[in-house]
């Protein structure tokens, strides 16, 4: 793709009324939908009205006066902006008192602007100098001699962009941008007339306001007052390719815009149908990772982790694994290997890494991340609606009455999607929000949840009862749905469980902490406020019932009738970039793509067929098994794919153990993480930006990864897991991952309309896509569910084992923030570290009162598990009795107090519920002692010898 | 674990957990049901060397596994 700008059409399309007007326009005769603007009908078809604070993401405004327009029959000038089209009505864009006019205005305009364009950041992209020539402008008479607004000061305070209020022309583009589309509000216009200037919240400078960094104000601003460093720094861009983002589940889509092979910047795509057009902090700007020094990109490989790392060659590397694998299965047998996919990489990479271990290992030893978060939500909805992932679409949320927001934290996880469920609440649907955090969806600009119950930690199957007891017994249930698309047995069971006065919300409020009037008041608007959907996180998940909460989230979804249609359903707000996808291409060890039980025969037998070997019936270890069989001394080895188990699951000291007890641990990935710290072969990774493929986000939806420049390591990770694949004697033969998605649609029904060509056409599709549904499925579950009748399932509460009691007398959860990414192995090598330079505990006022804590101190966090040190933020945000912390510096290693403990049925582990004490500390602990040494010895490095 | 009982599991006492784990949130089904969700669910997720220990140790140890559990591993050690 060369680089040309996405068209602006200067106002949103109208709201869908069903109706059409005709008018003319220059001549033109035109028919549009009714409400559209004038200078929206006019770009589509062909004319663009000059225009400078209009965007067709932002509302129209009407304060520039560029896009005047004469109307047959009318007075004046009206903005074409603000006029909508009527029938009948006769536009003229083009006439020689326009044209006056419009000089005019531009004249005021370039009179406060300076007129250094040849050494401006922006020139060649910049609409105001577009514009000057779009007039005509070839003269200003009023001079530069009297008062401007030049030689203002910059702000350069964030780390992203420059602020110079000299270039502004005070369009609000940036103003509106912060409200309408981040819905942060972080931005106003300060003073009156001349002295109106743009201010981030109360006069303060960009980084220490409430601004987000979401870069929508540096998208909308016509000029260079708002604009990357990185274009200061390199210059503009002259070719963009669209790319989808590698942090989180929402799956931006971005026009990576290159001078060459450097990328000068991401731009969100307004045609992406995940994130319309908007962005977050890390995807918009966290990319520098990319390229730092930290990358590896050279094989290594060493005999004991004790040992400083040899750099080798490729060839080198790739024959030393496939003989210590092979060596291992010959001494301890073929299931004492495995291997782990990774949610970041693309589907092709995971699909190759679960077949490589089928096929070539012998095993199905193979598990994902999504073991440590969403495997619940597989199990949970696979048993009640009979598949494993969300029901909706994002758009979806626009037509959301009421949304149950429960164990997420949309602003910090999934920002982008946060900023559509805030625009919606902000035309008036409802929110609940189930978190033991007063998390900020709860109170912002022009957003406040109508109940928020802040349960106990651990306490969430106990409060959806709860819930569902006030449906069933206020019948307010939709039995109709019910009768037509579930079993009423099995809804007859469930409703009189759940009828029983031990699960009112009142008998349950002593031990969820919830009050019962509030509770009961949620479940009726959940019930009867309209359109009612869910959306869930972590919270939900990573608890020791973390796929019974998910059946009692679908179970509420059931009983009310909300599901099937949009604006209703049950979300999932999936954490990695393409953690569905890996769960979808078979990275779990019971099950093929497509989630096929490895028993089922006839799935097992395609396989068979198509890879030519015979493939194991038997479920494979899950990643905690193969730490426990690898202390126990019967698996010993394992290949990691971009995951750094040793920071991000639970209980380091056993996750430590387990891989130092093995003698062959692979990691491939972009930088020596943690893990790296316990293997013996080390495989240079590649980034997003460096290969195809495809990522599937939270809503199911496939999306191309577009390689923008070559691999810095000489391979991307798809070729890596090739030439293993080969080491080990299978006969791979791709030469692009085109031919490993054909593979993919061939073995996999749901994707059996997925091809690189429509993708491409498409943008898009989400799954299942195949001949039932050729475009893809947006909304699940209309006609009936995937497994033929919604399954209710009784979901007691059984509350966890991890107890608060004398020693250990407050809960600990995790989570994390807005500007660092799960582990931080990225962000933290990006200038985000501005924003959270490391984990602090937040612990509330009383508790740290009764420690004599004050804001800021060192404390030690110490559980059952271990013990780690940390700053204290002293903070209401959480209740008494609870502490919060993230995990994302390894130097805190928040991991070493989570526990062993686990979801019944997935062993998703419960990091959410940790009993813990907190105290004043001098310094490190003893382990983040022993550990800071052994990271230093560990990455010690031999460079290769000259040939 | 309690207060009193710091450290990691063994990894049988680990699976001796894990089953009664899984029998305690599936005994709301009703004993027989539980009894063979339970050794359903140990069949389609455990791999058959966990399985193989975990009936070894309902020979050894059966006072460790709460009764829906027993019966289950039960079905499963009959079924092998």
């Amino acid at each position: 793709m060369t680089f040309t700008r996405e068209t602006d059409h200067g106002t949103p399309p109208a709201l869908a009324t069903g109706r059409n007007v005709t008018l003319t326009i220059d001549g033109e005769a035109v028919t549009l939908p009714e409400g559209t603007s004038i200078m929206r009908a006019a770009s589509l078809t062909g004319t663009a009205i000059p225009k400078l604070c209009a965007s067709d993401n932002l509302e129209s405004f009407g304060s520039c006066r560029l896009c005047l327009v004469e109307i047959e029959g009318r007075a004046g000038y009206p903005a074409s902006c603000t006029t909508p089209i009527a029938e009948g009505m006769v536009v003229r864009t083009q006439t020689d008192r326009l044209k006056q006019l419009r000089r005019g205005v531009m004249e005021l305009y370039i009179s406060d602007h300076p007129l250094d364009c040849l050494t401006c950041a922006a020139n060649g992209d910049c609409e105001l100098q577009d514009q000057a020539g779009a007039v005509g402008l070839r003269d200003v008479r009023y001079g530069y001699d009297g008062a401007t607004n030049m030689g203002q000061p910059k702000d350069q305070s964030n780390p992203y962009f420059d602020f110079d209020p000299s270039k502004c022309i005070a369009c609000s583009r940036c103003v509106r941008a912060c409200d309408e589309v981040q819905g942060t509000f972080a931005l106003t216009m300060e003073g009156r007339g001349f002295d109106t200037k743009v201010s981030p919240s109360q006069g303060q400078d960009f980084l220490s306001s409430e601004c987000v960094s979401c870069g929508a104000c540096v998208q909308a601003c016509p000029t260079a007052t708002l604009i990357e460093k990185k274009v200061v720094e390199t210059g503009t861009p002259d070719r963009a390719v669209v790319t989808t983002c590698a942090y989180c589940g929402v799956g931006c889509t971005f026009r990576a815009e290159m001078r060459g092979q450097e990328l000068v910047r991401m731009v969100p795509w307004k045609e992406g149908k995940a994130n319309r057009g908007h962005s977050c902090v890390k995807g918009r700007f966290a990319w520098g990772y990319a390229q730092h020094q930290d990358r590896i990109l050279k094989p290594m490989i060493r005999s004991s982790i004790d040992q400083p790392w040899r750099e080798v060659s490729w060839d080198e590397a790739i024959a030393h694994t496939a003989r210590e694998f092979r060596r291992i299965q010959a001494q301890y047998g073929a299931r004492a290997i495995g291997g782990i996919t990774s949610s970041r990489c693309t589907n092709e990479e995971t699909f190759l890494v679960q077949k490589m271990i089928r096929q070539g290992f012998g095993n199905n030893n193979v598990d994902t991340c999504a073991r440590v978060c969403h495997s619940p939500t597989g199990y949970g909805l696979k048993t009640t609606f009979g598949t494993s992932a969300g029901t909706q679409d994002f758009d979806s949320v626009m037509q959301a009455d009421v949304m149950l927001v429960i164990g997420a934290n949309p602003t910090d996880a999934h920002p982008v999607f946060a900023s559509r469920m805030k625009k919606r609440l902000r035309q008036g649907a409802r929110l609940i929000v189930v978190d033991p955090r007063r998390i900020d969806l709860i109170r912002s600009p022009h957003v406040e949840a109508d109940h928020h119950l802040p349960l106990r930690p651990g306490t969430n199957v106990a409060v959806l009862t709860a819930m569902a007891h006030v449906i069933v017994t206020e019948k307010l249930c939709d039995e109709a749905f019910i009768r037509a698309r579930c079993d009423w047995d099995e809804f007859q069971d469930w409703a009189d469980f759940v009828s029983e006065p031990a699960r009112s919300p009142e008998a349950t409020a002593p031990l969820t902490g919830v009050p019962a009037e509030e509770l009961r008041a949620a479940a009726r608007l959940y019930a009867t406020g309209g359109n009612a959907a869910i959306y869930y996180g972590l919270g939900v998940t990573e608890h020791s019932q973390g796929s019974s909460t998910v059946m009692a989230i679908a179970n509420l979804a059931m009983a009310t009738g909300n599901i099937g249609r949009p604006g209703v359903g049950v979300n999932p707000l999936r954490g990695q970039n393409n953690v569905q996808g890996a769960c979808d291409m078979g990275s779990f060890p019971h099950e093929f793509s497509g989630y096929r039980h490895v028993s089922d025969d006839d799935a097992r037998g395609m396989f068979e067929s198509a890879w030519g070997v015979k493939l194991d019936s038997e479920p494979g270890l899950r990643i905690p098994n193969m730490l426990d069989a690898a202390t126990d001394g019967t698996f010993k080895g394992i290949f990691i794919q971009g995951e750094d188990i040793l920071q991000s699951d639970p209980n380091t000291h056993h996750v430590a153990a387990g891989l130092a007890a093995m003698e062959c641990v692979v990691v491939q990935d972009l930088f020596l993480n943690e893990t790296a710290n316990y293997a013996h072969v080390f495989l240079p990774g590649s980034t997003f930006l460096e290969k195809d493929g495809t990522f599937t986000n939270a809503e199911r939806r496939i999306q191309r990864v577009r390689k923008v420049m070559a691999p810095l390591n000489g391979h991307a990770d798809w070729e890596i897991v090739q030439l293993l694949a080969q080491a080990l004697g299978l006969d791979w033969k791709y030469s692009h991952p085109s031919e490993i998605m054909d593979e993919i649609a061939a073995l996999t029904p749901t994707f059996a309309g997925v091809h690189y060509d429509r993708l491409d056409e498409e943008g898009s599709l989400q799954w299942p896509a195949n001949e039932a549904a050729p475009d893809g499925t947006p909304t699940m579950h209309i006609d009936g569910f995937v497994r033929g009748k919604g399954k209710f399932v009784v979901t007691d509460y059984v509350a966890t084992d991890e107890k608060t009691g004398p020693r250990f007398p407050l809960l600990l959860t995790t989570g994390r923030i807005l500007s660092h990414y799960n582990v931080g192995a990225q962000t933290r090598r990006t200038a985000n570290t501005a924003w959270h330079p490391e984990d602090r505990l937040e612990i509330h006022p009383v508790d740290a009162e009764n420690r004599g804590i004050k804001d800021g101190d060192w404390v030690s966090l110490r559980s059952r598990a271990g013990e780690t040190t940390l700053r204290a933020l002293i903070t209401e945000r959480v209740a008494p009795g609870v502490v919060y912390t993230t995990f994302h510096h390894p130097d805190t290693q928040a991991n070493v107090i989570t526990t062993d403990y686990s979801d019944w049925a997935t062993n998703c582990p419960e990091y959410k519920v940790t009993a813990v004490q907190v105290g004043l500390s001098n310094g490190p602990s003893d382990w983040q002692e022993d550990y800071a040494e052994h990271a230093r010895q560990s990455r010690r490095i031999i460079p290769e010898a000259a040939e | 674990m309690t207060d009193e009982t710091e450290g990691a599991m063994s990894t049988g006492d680990r699976l001796v957990y894990m089953a009664n784990q899984i029998a305690r949130n599936l005994a709301a089904q009703g004993q027989a049901e539980a009894e063979a969700m339970v050794a359903d669910h140990i069949r389609a997720f455990w791999d058959p060397g966990m399985r193989a220990r975990i009936v070894e140790i309902a020979r050894e140890r059966p006072s460790a596994l709460s009764p829906i559990a027993a019966a289950a591993i039960g079905r499963i050690a009959a079924a092998a």
